[in-house]
């Protein structure tokens, strides 16, 4: 194998200097390729770090916050939920089945290292558009990837996001976030407590494959970067079955000290990690890990990032039991070396030392990087826009564009890949809901889950953006009836070191906080993936939400779908009608443009309150939130899914008819509900100072809208369906 | 009664199928790990569904060789009730208790739908609480459901009426547009000549309950039920 200078490694003049500085020596090879994966972005958050500080991440629900492997959350009885969502991006740009397979086997391991059963996947998608051959590619490579992993482990993927625009063309977004069930009293650590503890490796053999993918993830995608495809691993979703299996196990019987998978940087980065947060140190033995090629080097050892293999670390006197149990499943479980007090990361290969390092140099002395923002002139553009400037078009052809429009059509093609029903707890299946719904067997509670963001619209303004990202996840866990409890974030950018991706970094996550604390969910893990950027630029900045929610009774969660002819339709929040950002100005006028809609944060919270109340006193027969499309969409959608037709009027004589039928602005909902009802609804919404408007009611086979009493659309409900049901089909034939 | 579900490595609808038999049925039920070789105790088998073995070979074509496997023909040999769902139709195939192969399906896609099947046959300890030419709606999910076999063995199967359920629309019909993966004859569910031994690729175990959005599984396994009660095994 070719070497590296420290600079092909991604390290910068000043860091190698501070690795002299450390080490009072030159480090050799082994001891440069720890550092530099150790301190790649994708490992040691160097450039967001200072900016992730601003989050909220403390609330009488939080079990355990940012710092371990993922973020723990109480669910009542003892029960915790375990969750975190984490990007796959740059391997899915190269080889998409395996980048994101992978992507899916390294995020259900964060799970299950924690002690927790993964009982559910979910996945937000970013691609550019599906006119394009390679996009079409690179898109059903993804979802077949997340398909033949996830379905094989027997975890439903039951929910998440697809969006499509040109600026994801040459980066696609792969976030694959998961969910665990766990008892409180059983979550397990990723730590190594005494010194003298053995240390084991069990799982797949060790290869050469994804040597330096933490720092691949960690650069801009070029045209040299399909050279890099032996960064991205292969994975084998039948080992990692058989390790979740006999990991909780292990839980079950308490024997298990720590537990850390390996995922970017491989050993280096896990035994780093368990060592670190004791000040403990560690010695390994590299002839000692179990290996599939001939001929591997320390280094390579070190730094292979082979997929399907934990760390354990065992309560004293435990070794013959967990071998034991991976017997049982045909596992090896092997002893590579053991815990030290002395702080030291000592690396050997049989009586041989062949690297030293300090544990501490690698973790919490990874450099950080506070840089400075600039606004771009795009920014204060787009905000002058006026939407109104553009001519008004037809409604009922626009709202049939719409709903052609992959970003608003049905995901029927990508989730009736994934096995949604496993484990027979899926409650609100893919596609029904405005968030995934999860029964807990043997109690009456539910769960609740859900991604979210809009790229667009984080561009265009970040820090609204942030805010939106937060509060749609949260609406969309209230439509559903679920209290919304925590959050996870995967923060998808360009390149920090530019200044105005950083400042759009800076108010993004800034807009995400403050959304964050007002809705009391805060953030209890996520992960960062900068340098999404091509030729053609960077990616829209997509910070996405990933949220779980609490139902006190499954039995009362609530779908989209109208229910009953004559049940009255009802707005909840304002009658708005701004269009900056909106999927309309981009579907049918080409614009990217225009001021975005802002958030009352307060209302928001109300409107969240109120919907809660709606459905756990069963007032309520459906509610979808307004989002993608607008007004149009979201009764076109309530429609579809309910087979049957409606007929509204909306008065607002101030605006526009597009800006009432497609505007997207925030804090609003619209339920459904018989007739006798209606009072319960006002009262309750008059409490929460959230205002209502009666729309109409839900009726026949034909979508009528009408605006200040004059018919604007007809469609009938089953042509509506076609339309929308099938636009991603006719893509993908 | 006692059932029982077959763990092999790979398996994942065994908890399902548990949890079905246990609260749903409320049965007796245990787990049986795939090395075991002592199936005496048992009045019926589930093979669930799942990736033995990841499915990296043919499915279930691993999976056959599992020490469990002689013992299961066996104990189907003996007149006891199996059924195999999804994964363990393909195993059950494999092994030779049934006949006929799986290919991929048509769209050489993995479909998770829910989809409607024809009760072609009553007369099983399957579907006896079912009258003929009832549908049920019971989900799929797999991405080899392709069920094919000679035109002689179809013909056997057609005629000693051993096709208990098909795929169908929404009204029973019995078409290419119903049929989810491109199986012969839209065949969803076959049994042997003795009829003790039942295949089918929907997943009975994901809608017993209404909180899952239906029922209609439950009346395979309640026919079960009956079925063993009137056979005196309670």
């Amino acid at each position: 194998m070719k070497k590296l200078s420290y600079k092909d490694m991604g390290l910068l003049e000043e860091e190698y200097a501070q690795i002299q500085e450390i080490m009072g020596r030159e480090p050799n090879y082994i001891e440069l390729g720890m550092f530099a994966v150790m301190w790649s972005e994708h490992c040691g958050y160097k450039n967001s770090r200072p900016l992730l500080k601003g989050f909220p991440t403390k609330g009488s629900q939080v079990i355990l916050g940012p710092g371990e492997n993922a973020g723990v959350v109480d669910i009542e009885d003892g029960q915790a939920l375990v969750f975190k969502i984490e990007s796959h991006n740059h391997p899915s740009a190269i080889e998409p089945y395996q980048g994101a397979a992978t992507g899916v086997g390294g995020i259900v391991r964060d799970i299950f290292t924690m002690g927790a059963r993964p009982i559910a996947s979910l996945n937000s998608l970013r691609f550019g558009e599906l006119d394009d051959a390679r996009v079409r590619q690179l898109f059903s490579g993804v979802v077949a990837g997340i398909a033949g992993y996830g379905n094989c482990l027997g975890i439903p993927t039951v929910g998440g996001e697809v969006y499509f625009n040109p600026a994801y063309k040459g980066n696609p977004l792969v976030n694959a976030m998961c969910v665990g069930l766990v008892n409180s009293n059983e979550i397990a650590l990723a730590v190594a407590n005494e010194a003298g503890s053995p240390i084991m490796i069990v799982g797949a053999r060790t290869g050469r494959d994804g040597i330096h993918g933490a720092t691949f993830a960690s650069e801009e995608l070029s045209a040299s970067s399909a050279e890099k495809r032996p960064s991205v691993q292969v994975g084998d979703p039948f080992m990692e079955k058989l390790l979740i299996e006999a990991c909780l196990e292990l839980i079950k019987e308490d024997l298990v000290d720590g537990m850390q998978d390996l995922g970017a940087a491989g050993l280096t980065s896990s035994i780093a990690e368990t060592a670190s947060k004791k000040g403990r140190g560690v010695e390994v033995d590299v002839l000692r890990v179990p290996r599939r090629e001939q001929g591997m080097s320390p280094y390579e050892v070190m730094l292979s990032e082979s997929q399907e293999r934990m760390l354990i670390v065992p309560r004293a006197g435990k070794e013959g039991r967990i071998t034991e149990i991976f017997d049982k499943w045909g596992l090896d479980a092997v002893v590579i070396g053991k815990v030290t007090g002395d702080g030291i990361f000592k690396v050997c290969e049989g009586d041989k030392v062949v690297g030293e390092v300090p544990v501490a140099s690698l973790t919490d002395g990874c450099p950080v990087y506070i840089r400075e923002g600039e606004e771009p002139p795009y920014y204060q553009e787009c905000r002058s826009f006026d939407p109104n400037s553009l001519p008004e078009l037809e409604a009922q052809q626009t709202l049939g564009k719409l709903l052609a429009s992959p970003n608003i059509a049905s995901k029927k093609w990508v989730f009736a890949q994934y096995d949604h029903q496993v484990m027979t707890n899926t409650a609100i299946v893919p596609g029904d809901g405005d968030a995934a719904v999860l029964r807990i067997k043997g109690y009456a509670k539910g769960v609740a889950m859900t991604t979210d963001c809009n790229g667009r619209l984080v561009y265009l303004d970040p820090y609204q953006g942030g805010i939106l990202a937060v509060c749609e996840a949260a609406r969309n866990l209230a439509c559903v009836g679920a209290r919304p409890l925590a959050l996870t974030n995967c923060l998808n950018f360009g390149n920090p070191e530019k200044p105005q991706i950083y400042w759009q970094m800076q108010n993004a996550i800034k807009g995400m906080a403050d959304a964050a604390s007002v809705l009391n969910t805060p953030v209890v893990s996520g992960n960062v993936s900068l340098y999404n950027e091509t030729a053609g630029g960077a990616i829209f900045p997509t910070p996405v939400v990933g949220m779980v929610g609490f139902l006190p009774d499954v039995k009362q969660r609530s779908d989209m779908a109208f229910k009953n002819e004559g049940d009255i339709i009802v707005l909840l929040g304002r009658l708005r009608s701004e269009l900056g950002g909106s999927e309309y100005l981009y579907v049918c006028h080409g614009v990217e443009s225009g001021a975005v809609p802002t958030a009352d944060l307060e209302e928001e919270k109300n409107l969240i309150e109120l919907l809660l109340i709606l459905t756990a006193n069963s007032i309520i027969e459906s509610a979808h939130d307004i989002s993608d499309g607008g007004l149009a969409v979201t009764l076109a959608e309530s429609s579809i899914k309910g087979k049957v037709g409606f007929n509204v009027n909306i008065n607002l004589d101030s605006a526009r008819t597009d800006g009432i039928l497609f505007s997207e602005a925030p804090g609003r909902a619209v339920v459904s509900l018989q007739a006798e009802k209606l009072m319960e609804l006002q009262a309750n919404a008059q409490k929460l100072g959230i205002k209502t408007t009666v729309l109409g009611t839900v009726l026949g086979q034909d979508m009528l809208y009408h605006v200040n009493n004059k018919q604007v659309i007809s469609l009938k409900v089953a042509e509506a369906d076609r339309i929308w049901g099938e636009a991603i089909e006719c893509f993908m034939k | 009664m006692k059932f029982g579900v077959v763990v092999f490595p790979g398996s994942n609808c065994d908890a399902d199928c548990y949890h079905v038999i246990k609260d749903v049925m409320q049965e007796e039920v245990n787990y049986i790990w795939h090395q075991e070789a002592n199936l005496k105790d048992y009045d019926a088998l589930i093979l669930p569904g799942g990736f033995s073995y990841g499915d990296y070979l043919r499915t279930g074509a691993i999976a056959k060789f599992s020490p469990v496997m002689s013992s299961v023909i066996s104990f189907a040999e003996h007149g006891g009730l199996v059924i195999g769902i999804c994964n363990g139709f393909q195993i059950l195939l494999e092994a030779g208790l049934l006949p006929g192969a799986m290919l991929r399906n048509q769209s050489l896609q993995f479909i998770c739908k829910p989809v409607y099947l024809k009760v072609k046959n009553s007369d099983s300890p399957f579907t006896k609480q079912i009258p003929e030419g009832q549908l049920l709606k019971i989900p799929i999910a797999h991405g080899e459901g392709n069920y094919f076999c000679d035109e002689k063995t179809l013909e056997e199967l057609q005629s000693e009426k051993r096709v208990l359920f098909t795929y169908c629309g929404p009204n029973g019909e019995e078409n290419e547009e119903y049929n989810p993966n491109g199986s012969i004859a839209n065949i969803a569910g076959i049994i042997n000549r003795q009829r003790n031994v039942l295949g089918m690729m929907p997943h009975p175990e994901r809608c017993s309950e209404s909180i899952l959005g239906g029922k209609d599984g439950q009346i395979i396994f309640a026919s079960m039920v009956k079925w063993l009660e009137e056979a005196g095994k309670r």
